[in-house]
């Protein structure tokens, strides 16, 4: 057994649980997610809709962070990327920022918590 | 009756489970191992297996004459794994991780990482002083007992070493067992450094 074989180990386990159909998004995008959730014995997909405002970690420990306004009062919902319980991610709009982080939409509200749309 | 293996910490990672909730689990290499000698009532007074692990060419001579007892070649770690029923098991055969199975508790022994030389707050957990309003006993061990008795009592908890001693943690959960690979991936964490050799056995307080 060689040292050098530990580090394959752990990459095979993490690698064998990534997602292969995994959708590209990045902060600022607005996205829909698709979560699966448990209710009384009962699986159902519930939609979460908002703006991307981080990406954060690496591998199967990676999560991202998404932000909306619900009824008045601002909620966000960290996911892991490669949780088996997202069922598919959908990008609504792609956002032009010019951060990685977008924790300055916390403070603003309205008109002002708006992100520029992506032009290609 | 118990069950053991001997193996060597990866590291730690994490895992989705069924419920798609994220595990932090410590990986370990475990076995495959072969079994050296049994011990029994008969011969020795209690049961246990002694199992080896990891090939090795170079071993000292007192191991040695145990590997060619059994008929077996030398393995780097020799452990016992006591308490093992000597009925169930022949000298040369192997211990693989299949012996447990996703679901069962264990206990992991190891060799805790070495701190050195640490003070009673780190090593006792003993709490510290104020750190404002005058004072400078910020971390100092306090009184070491009454003036009675003129002198300190044994066992008296002071600085000193800290780590690198044997230790169990117990009651882990197996998240997963790859058989062919010989991995168990343990729910939390394990005493020692990566590469470390540590003993599985099934748990004392189950249940």
């Amino acid at each position: 057994m060689k040292g050098g074989n530990l580090v394959n180990i752990i990459n095979r386990i993490e690698n064998k649980q990534k997602k292969e159909d995994l959708t590209s998004f990045a902060p600022g995008d607005k996205v829909r997610v698709h979560v699966k959730v448990v209710e009384g014995g009962k699986e159902r997909v519930q939609l979460f809709e908002g703006i991307v405002i981080r990406r954060q970690g690496g591998g199967i420990r990676e999560t991202f962070t998404v932000r909306k306004i619900s009824h008045g009062i601002g909620v966000e919902r960290t996911f892991p990327v490669n949780s088996p319980n997202i069922k598919k991610i959908e990008v609504v709009r792609r956002g032009d920022v010019n951060r990685a982080k977008l924790y300055y939409l916390r403070k603003k509200i309205g008109k002002a918590a708006r992100v520029k749309e992506k032009r290609t | 009756m118990a069950r053991g293996i001997i193996g060597k910490k990866v590291g730690m990672t994490q895992v989705f489970d069924e419920n798609g909730r994220l595990i932090p689990v410590t990986v370990i290499q475990a076995g495959p191992c072969v079994v050296v000698d049994k011990k029994t009532h008969k011969r020795d007074g209690y049961e246990a297996i002694v199992v080896g692990f990891s090939p090795a060419k170079k071993v000292n001579k007192p191991h040695k004459g145990q590997f060619d007892k059994a008929g077996v070649e030398p393995h780097r770690w020799l452990v016992e794994i006591r308490g093992a029923d000597s009925q169930e098991y022949e000298i040369g055969q192997e211990v693989k991780a299949d012996i447990f199975q996703k679901g069962d508790r264990v206990d992991v022994t190891g060799t805790s990482k070495g701190k050195g030389f640490q003070g009673t707050v780190k090593r006792w957990n003993f709490r510290r002083g104020p750190k404002t309003h005058g004072s400078r006993s910020y971390r100092i061990p306090g009184s070491l007992g009454s003036t009675d008795p003129a002198r300190v009592f044994k066992g008296k908890k002071l600085p000193g070493r800290t780590g690198g001693q044997r230790i169990t943690t117990q009651n882990l959960e197996i998240v997963q067992v790859d058989p062919e690979e010989n991995i168990l991936l343990v729910k939390g964490s394990v005493p020692g450094t990566r590469k470390s050799l540590v003993t599985i056995r099934n748990a004392v307080k189950a249940g």
